[in-house]
């Protein structure tokens, strides 16, 4: 190996992207493009009594108007569940239909009802407003426990009591038994609150279906493209799916929203055909509040159960997890196996039962979001964790080691086997507790908070210690618990015939640096230089089938198909520089872009042996011409990144607002190949998970409506909100994939949430406040010391 | 976000525009800095057939010393209102509220006349004229005249400006009260408008408030002189009981904004906390 790896070469892909240079989806135009804007439903639950599109139709510049009649009519049933979650009893889950234009109902606000295309923007955006629906308005229901109830507005005619299935995971009996035998029960319930993923680029689509060779391509902003054209051409417009071309630019931000296939892209490709003309949409930002997929919006009663000794004996939940108005892609997933799975914590809870309940709203979909399902269940343990210390009186630093699972590697020690279906690959809990400790100099920290109070000031000092399940994902495990698809990912090597190399890469970044990190890896190992590496990603045409990019996979699943790649490259190469060197492959060593005779200086270089593979004069029998591989790496487990985290925060008693004043973490994400990049991971990781703890949420009323569906209202964190980081790191690798690594960009937003709300917590314990519900506004806090008063 | 499609003109001169302006009578707006208006026509919540764009008339861009008075141009922008020495000298508080609206962008475009002809109630400015004192003047086509701050704020996004008048100029007294006087605002997290902006002007001597002015931006649905507050702290001696008891009455007997982000009682705790401060930072 040479030099790179490990080290922060400053990202390659930045001079392009600050530069404003990054060629995004709303970028592209193609002859005679026209141009689609969507009609969406102002009411959140209505009849679609009638869409009268004649005006709109009649005006100049208008190409076409379609409705929801016009797709049904061809046959078109719409997006897909990709995760199927059946009841407790059996039951297959229940999946209503999803149409690109809503045909009898809408179900939230901002469901499309008309589809309108036009020469240009303007025009198709007046028309937009031309097409007259007339609706009947239903009572809505955005409660997620609520929606559950009898009596409640039924959303789907197929979906009784909207309930799409109920779920379990644990040992209900054993974790029954620890609460009955407890000497201590802590209880909480709280709302994680409505996420709006906010990527800085909308979403967008410009179609092209070409007669002349009866071909689709869909430019679209996907995290996945494969995985898009797998769902456009098998499952929603029945193309061949040699016949559809998915290209995915530079996508500005994703944070999961995008991973999604959405109805909207589909009816654009639809209507090019329809039209003979290329369509092009980009969404507007208020659109991107209305129709991405939101996240988080779980209803939950929680319970920790200890002995006399402060051991955790039991921990119970119960939750009412919304999935929005109808299923998006993976949106089953998120709060079953994506988070019942996480509920054992870095903890030696013996005896673990989680109970969800999955409903259908009147709200947006509800899908991934950066941590999606881990964020959920590490807020619970982490602050039942934090609440249970400070009722028994145990200083919560404390609490957390005396529970914490012991450290094992997964190579010496075996992976440790939660009670929620998961095994651990590899975890240093008390490692990264006692690293932050001393950096942010516990001790001394307490002080501190004890003298400002003592001074009549607010500060509190909050922990977290999580452990997330990433690296998605083994595909036989995740197809034997209901995903539709694998979840493995591919890579190609090409060597070309100068020694330079391109990397054709199943994962898509939008954001990650992968034309770094990627390139890392395979300019280390060849020995050659990051300038003779490039990395393709995003065009179904030009790279293998992956999965794409979502839980913190790139590296752990991407990257290791990248060095099954690397590998066959240097086994080939070895066999070439051998007839070249007249030895056997065997003899030879390969290192700093050579193969050297052992023991010898007789060597040849990277360059040679690729000049020499696509001119194979002088060439070993029987060998294939060409340097070129591609190959697929199904990870054999997830991998478990995990860290500790203290949040140190400063509340203003008259107003109540609360201010982030130190952040430390110690993450451990396994081996690093540019530590740089992991920072900016956690960097924005935290700003993520600190927004929702103080800042985010979606706020609906009881009709329905979206209250803050705009940046005047919904607020995203600033940097002017952040502390200044300190962050640090520990190394325990992944045992089971061959770079060690595991995954980071969800950390930050794991780990955060809860470390902040403990420390409010902390910092109002004189106010006898145990819980408050997020985002910890400052009127919440104000009025929360108002009423201890 | 496209806005409905719309006429544009382009005013060379402040006559130019007010002769625009009677041409195309009530369905032409004023377009200056553009970041009110601009966001809204895009939402299509204001639809104008015609926009008067008076962005780049140079003569309504100044800050001057008239001896008794500033006289700023309707045009001058946030960012020129912020780093003016002579704002910062005579009229501080006016320039830590242009300071404190929007972004540098925002501030860079934005202007302090396009603010005040708004009137929006959660502006930054208008609380603060009202504190200094300010005239404002406005130019129509039968000539100019003088408006009183405490006269130029009527209703939610109402002023006294009639039909067809320009604001022109804003001119804040080079008074002792002005010279001491701050801005202090507590802001939206999401927008940064203020839930509450506290503008306070005050002349103290000898440890006692002689004269004062309070102005509350964002508050109730439109800026208002607190006379509650004002009266009970002039002629005080300032000390922290005087100002805590004046400071409780802030908004006191106003309809305060609320909505379900930020209660009513919330509002007016915080109305008294900012002025508290306010009061605090300039005894």
């Amino acid at each position: 190996m040479g030099d790179l790896i490990g080290k922060s070469v400053k990202r390659v892909e930045d001079y392009r992207l600050l530069k404003g240079e990054g060629k995004y989806t709303d970028d592209f135009n193609m002859a005679n493009q026209t141009f689609a804007v969507y009609v969406r439903s102002p009411h959140a639950h209505a009849k679609l009594v009638n869409v009268d599109i004649s005006a709109a139709k009649a005006m100049d510049g208008v190409v076409n108007v379609f409705t929801g009649k016009d797709i049904k009519d061809a046959g078109i049933v719409g997006s897909i569940c990709g995760w199927q979650v059946d009841f407790k009893n059996g039951d297959t889950m229940k999946e209503p239909g999803h149409p690109i234009l809503a045909v009898d109902k809408v179900r939230h606000v901002g469901d499309a009802v008309a589809l309108v295309i036009a020469e240009d923007k303007g025009t198709a955006r007046d028309a937009a407003g031309a097409v007259e629906v007339t609706y009947e308005v239903l009572d809505a229901i955005v409660d997620p426990k609520a929606a559950a109830q009898d009596g409640a507005p039924q959303i789907h005619d197929d979906v009784p009591n909207n309930t799409i299935f109920d779920w379990e995971l644990g040992n209900k009996d054993e974790t029954d038994k620890a609460f009955k035998n407890a000497h201590h029960i802590t209880e909480l319930s709280y709302h994680n609150q409505k996420l709006i993923p906010n990527a800085i680029e909308p979403r967008a689509a410009l179609g092209h279906y070409d007669i002349s060779d009866d071909k689709y391509t869909l430019y679209t902003t996907s995290q996945n493209p494969h995985l898009a054209r797998l769902i456009i051409a098998a499952f929603v417009l029945s193309i061949p799916e040699h016949k559809l071309r998915v290209v995915a630019p530079d996508v500005g931000g994703g944070f999961g929203s995008k991973i999604f296939t959405y109805n909207d892209e589909c009816g654009v490709l639809w209507a090019s055909k329809q039209i003979g003309r290329p369509v092009k949409w980009t969404a507007d930002r208020t659109e991107a509040f209305f129709t991405d997929c939101h996240g988080r919006d779980h209803v939950t009663d929680a319970k920790l159960a200890l002995d006399a000794d402060g051991n955790i004996t039991g921990l119970r939940t119960k939750t009412y997890a919304s999935l929005g108005a109808y299923l998006s892609n993976f949106s089953t997933c998120v709060p079953t196996y994506l988070h019942g799975t996480l509920m054992q914590g870095a903890y030696i809870t013996p005896a673990v039962h989680v109970d969800v309940t999955a409903v259908v709203t009147n709200t947006v979909p509800v899908d991934a979001l950066r941590g999606a399902g881990r964020p959920e269940a590490t807020y619970c343990i982490e602050r039942l964790i934090e609440t249970a210390a400070r009722e028994i009186g145990m200083d919560p630093a404390e609490f957390r080691l005396k529970n914490f699972i012991p450290p094992f590697d997964g190579v010496k020690q075996p992976g440790y086997q939660t009670q929620v279906a998961l095994q651990y690959d590899s975890g240093n809990y008390e490692g990264t507790l006692k690293k932050v400790l001393k950096n942010a100099k516990y001790e001394k920290l307490k002080k501190e908070r004890d003298a400002a109070r003592a001074d009549g000031k607010l500060m509190g000092i909050g922990f977290s210690t999580y452990v997330e399940a990433c690296g998605l994902a083994p595909s036989a495990l995740v197809g034997s618990l209901g995903c539709r698809i694998g979840l493995y990912d591919a890579a190609s090597i090409r060597v070309h015939p100068t020694g330079k190399v391109t990397i054709f890469a199943g994962a898509h970044s939008h954001g990650q640096g992968h034309d770094t990190t990627f390139a890392q890896i395979v300019a280390d190992e060849f020995g050659i230089g990051m300038d003779d590496v490039n990395v393709v990603h995003g065009d179904t045409d030009s790279v293998p089938f992956g999965y794409g990019t979502y839980g913190s996979r790139s590296i752990s699943v991407c990257g290791n198909a990248i060095m099954k790649s690397v590998d066959k490259v240097k086994e080939k190469g070895a066999r070439i520089a051998a007839h070249k060197l007249e030895c056997s492959p065997e003899d030879l060593e390969f290192e700093n872009g050579s193969w050297t005779v052992k023991g010898t200086e007789k060597s040849v270089g990277f360059g040679d042996v690729s000049l020499t593979a696509y001119v194979p004069h002088d060439y070993p029998e029987n060998e294939e011409p060409g340097l070129d591989f591609t190959s697929f790496y199904d990870p054999a487990n997830f991998v478990f990144p995990f860290g500790a985290h203290i949040c140190v925060v400063e509340v203003d008693k008259d107003t109540g607002e609360v201010k982030v004043v130190k952040y430390f973490t110690v993450d451990d994400a396994g081996n690093v190949i540019n530590p740089m990049i992991v920072e900016g991971q956690i960097h924005g990781g935290l700003a993520h998970g600190i927004g929702q703890a103080l800042y985010e949420g979606a706020v609906y009323d009881d009709s329905g409506q979206l209250l803050n569906g705009s940046m005047l209202e919904y607020c995203i964190p600033r940097a002017d909100n952040m502390p200044l980081f300190e962050t640090d790191s520990t190394v325990t690798p992944c045992p089971h994939n061959p770079l060690g690594v595991k995954g980071i960009a969800e950390a930050g937003t794991i780990g955060s949430t809860p470390a902040v709300v403990n420390a409010v917590i902390d910092a109002l314990s004189d106010y006898g406040v145990k819980d408050l519900q997020m985002p910890l506004a400052p009127q919440r806090v104000w009025a929360a010391m108002q009423q201890a008063k | 976000m496209i806005p409905v499609s719309f006429d544009y003109k382009r005013a060379n001169s402040v006559s130019d525009a007010i002769s625009l302006l009677q041409q195309h009578g009530e369905n032409a707006k004023i377009l200056a800095g553009g970041h009110s208006l601009v966001p809204t026509m895009k939402l299509r919540l204001a639809t104008p057939e015609t926009l008067i764009d008076i962005g780049g008339i140079m003569e309504l861009k100044y800050i001057e010393d008239k001896g008794d008075y500033l006289a700023i141009g309707s045009g001058t922008t946030h960012c020129m209102v912020e780093s003016s020495d002579l704002i910062q000298q005579k009229a501080p508080g006016l320039s830590q509220a242009a300071a404190q609206i929007g972004d540098v962008q925002v501030r860079n475009r934005g202007t302090i006349g396009g603010v005040l002809a708004h009137s929006d109630p959660q502006a930054d400015y208008p609380g603060v004229v009202l504190a200094l004192d300010a005239t404002i003047v406005a130019q129509g086509s039968g000539g100019e005249r003088t408006i009183a701050a405490s006269d130029y704020f009527t209703g939610l996004w109402e002023t006294a400006l009639t039909e067809g008048e320009i604001l022109t100029e804003i001119r804040i007294p080079t008074d002792s009260a002005n010279a001491n006087s701050c801005y202090l605002k507590f802001p939206q997290p999401a927008s940064r408008y203020p839930y509450v902006g506290c503008a306070v002007a005050m002349s103290a001597s000898g440890g006692s408030c002689s004269d004062v002015r309070v102005g509350l931006s964002g508050v109730g649905e439109f800026a208002f002189r607190d006379s509650g507050v004002e009266d009970s702290i002039r002629g005080q001696t300032l000390n922290e009981s005087s100002i805590a008891s004046a400071s409780a009455k802030a908004a006191q007997g106003r309809s305060v904004l609320s909505d379900v982000f930020v209660s009513e009682e919330y509002r007016r705790a915080m109305a008294q906390v900012y002025t508290k401060r306010a009061l605090t930072q300039l005894s």
